[in-house]
């Protein structure tokens, strides 16, 4: 039976990760990821856990680890944040390559420099293009559905593509929140066996993460690529089993008082739990807003993506992250990307904020509202707005 | 493996690009590589086989007569062997010679 017990969200990730019974954790703690591998190997030292903990010298040491147990065919689990994740950079594209199921848990925070150890989305976005399946979450119950369902999607065979589960540094991973939590016996068999094509064993040599010379090169990462597409439709498909098992169904885009909405906001994480209350603000004011959460990152899911803007006039994109010298937002710019051969496309402006553990508050959502409607009105050649930021 | 690499689609690639056969890299011909090779003087060479084991390929191996020669598939022309070999049989000579 699930009962309803208050956690923080790093602790339900531990939690999720044991009951997902997982085989090998090998991790480096970095804020603000620690408790989460923190609480994994007093699991491990408690015997509540029969797993192997890894206490590695680094994140890339982390991942190769990872890389290791993941090819002979052992559930294994990581999390990292910010500088950690970017430590891996090189090894997260040869998990990816190499099909190899790893689920890991990134407490989002913003990369040095100046040093900033608090959250927001440059850690993500630097890894955007490693071939990891990604998606984001927004609060404690969230982050423990879903990484349960990490595994169940990294290891179905028409999948085997390591995931990457996000959720926000501090903002979420240190809140204590109430948690539906779930028990072995609710998941009953919900994670089936993991069961590798190839997995390494003496008895059936094979070499995993070999040489592939111009001659083979491009073919390799165009079955990488063409494989790692229709991988929504297994991800879509897991968090309908959830939400058919255990009531609480997750989408790779998902709306809140988008219907007759001439304005939507676009955002990812937490924020959107705050970008709802400024939505309720300006319903209450008349105003016609509504908000699309991005949930999925990667596949990138286009005709969802669409189907949510389909009807809307402006869109406001709110970015975590910045690319410097670029468009503005990440985010924004595959969005302006995805929507460019649409016959009939909102207009869309980009705004730039919650660096580096900034908060930003429903009123500033609010602000937003009013000064995106304004820039495009105007029509003023603005490529994307910094908000909160002193001038 | 039943196709060249240069005939596989990206269909044929196996799951993370994995190779399933066991000590396939012997197809490899990294003789492509070689821009000098080694010329084994049979006067000299007394048949100790240091050549043979500091050869990285390896790919240097005795004849019927106990002489060594490099077997020029593999062969990267590294010169390894030629500064091994104790009795200085081994000349390292540019391909075009």
């Amino acid at each position: 039976m699930s009962r309803r017990v208050g956690t923080e969200a790093s602790f339900a990730i531990a939690d999720a990760a044991k009951l997902a019974d997982v085989d090998v954790v090998a991790a480096y703690p970095i804020t603000p990821q620690t408790h989460i591998v923190e609480r994994l190997s007093e699991l491990v030292a408690d015997g509540e856990l029969d797993a192997e903990f890894v206490c590695v010298e680094s994140e890339h040491s982390a991942m190769s680890a990872c890389l290791g147990s993941s090819a002979a065919g052992a559930r294994t689990f990581t999390a990292t944040a910010g500088q950690g994740l970017e430590l891996m950079h090189e090894v997260l594209y040869i998990a990816a390559s190499s099909r190899l199921p790893i689920v890991m848990t990134v407490a989002n925070r913003a990369l040095s420099g100046p040093l900033n150890v608090w959250g927001d989305h440059s850690d993500v976005m630097a890894v955007r293009d490693c071939g990891w399946i990604q998606y984001f979450t927004e609060n404690a119950q969230e982050v423990f559905d879903l990484t349960l369902c990490a595994f169940k999607i990294a290891e179905d065979p028409k999948v085997l593509f390591p995931v990457m589960v996000h959720l926000d540094g501090f903002h979420v991973s240190h809140v204590v929140e109430p948690l539906e939590e779930l028990e072995q016996d609710d998941l009953d068999g919900f994670i089936p066996q993991i069961a590798l094509p190839h997995p390494l064993d003496p008895n059936r040599p094979v070499s995993v993460g070999c040489f592939g010379p111009p001659v083979i090169y491009s073919e390799c990462r165009k079955a990488q690529e063409e494989a790692l597409r229709p991988t929504k439709e297994t991800i879509v498909n897991v968090w309908k089993e959830f939400g058919d098992r255990f009531g609480r169904l997750y989408k790779p885009v998902e709306t809140y008082r988008t219907e007759d909405a001439e304005t939507l906001f676009v955002a990812m994480g937490s924020f959107t739990e705050t970008a709802r209350l400024a939505i309720d603000s300006l319903r209450d004011k008349g105003e016609k807003a509504g908000l699309i959460r991005l949930r999925l990152w990667r596949p990138f899911p286009f005709e969802e993506f669409r189907d949510a803007v389909s009807g809307a006039k402006n869109l406001i994109v709110f970015d975590r992250a910045l690319s410097y010298g670029g468009p503005g937002g990440p985010v924004c710019c595959e969005i302006r990307s995805a929507l460019y051969r649409e016959k009939e496309r909102p207009a869309i402006v980009n705004f730039i904020g919650g660096l580096g553990g900034r908060d930003i508050t429903p009123q500033q959502f609010e602000d937003m509202y009013h000064r995106g409607r304004e820039i495009i009105e105007k029509n003023l050649d603005i490529e994307y707005e910094t908000i909160g930021v002193r001038e | 493996m039943g196709k060249k690499d240069f005939e596989m689609t990206w269909h044929d690639i196996e799951i993370g690009a994995i190779v399933t056969e066991a000590g396939n890299a012997a197809e490899y011909k990294t003789g492509d590589w070689r821009s000098q090779r080694p010329i084994f003087d049979k006067e000299k060479c007394v048949k100790c086989g240091i050549c043979a084991k500091f050869c990285p390929e390896p790919c240097i191996v005795a004849d019927d007569e106990g002489y060594f020669a490099a077997d020029l598939y593999w062969c990267k022309g590294c010169g390894i062997c030629a500064h091994e070999c104790p009795k200085d049989a081994i000349t390292i000579v540019q391909e075009e010679q």
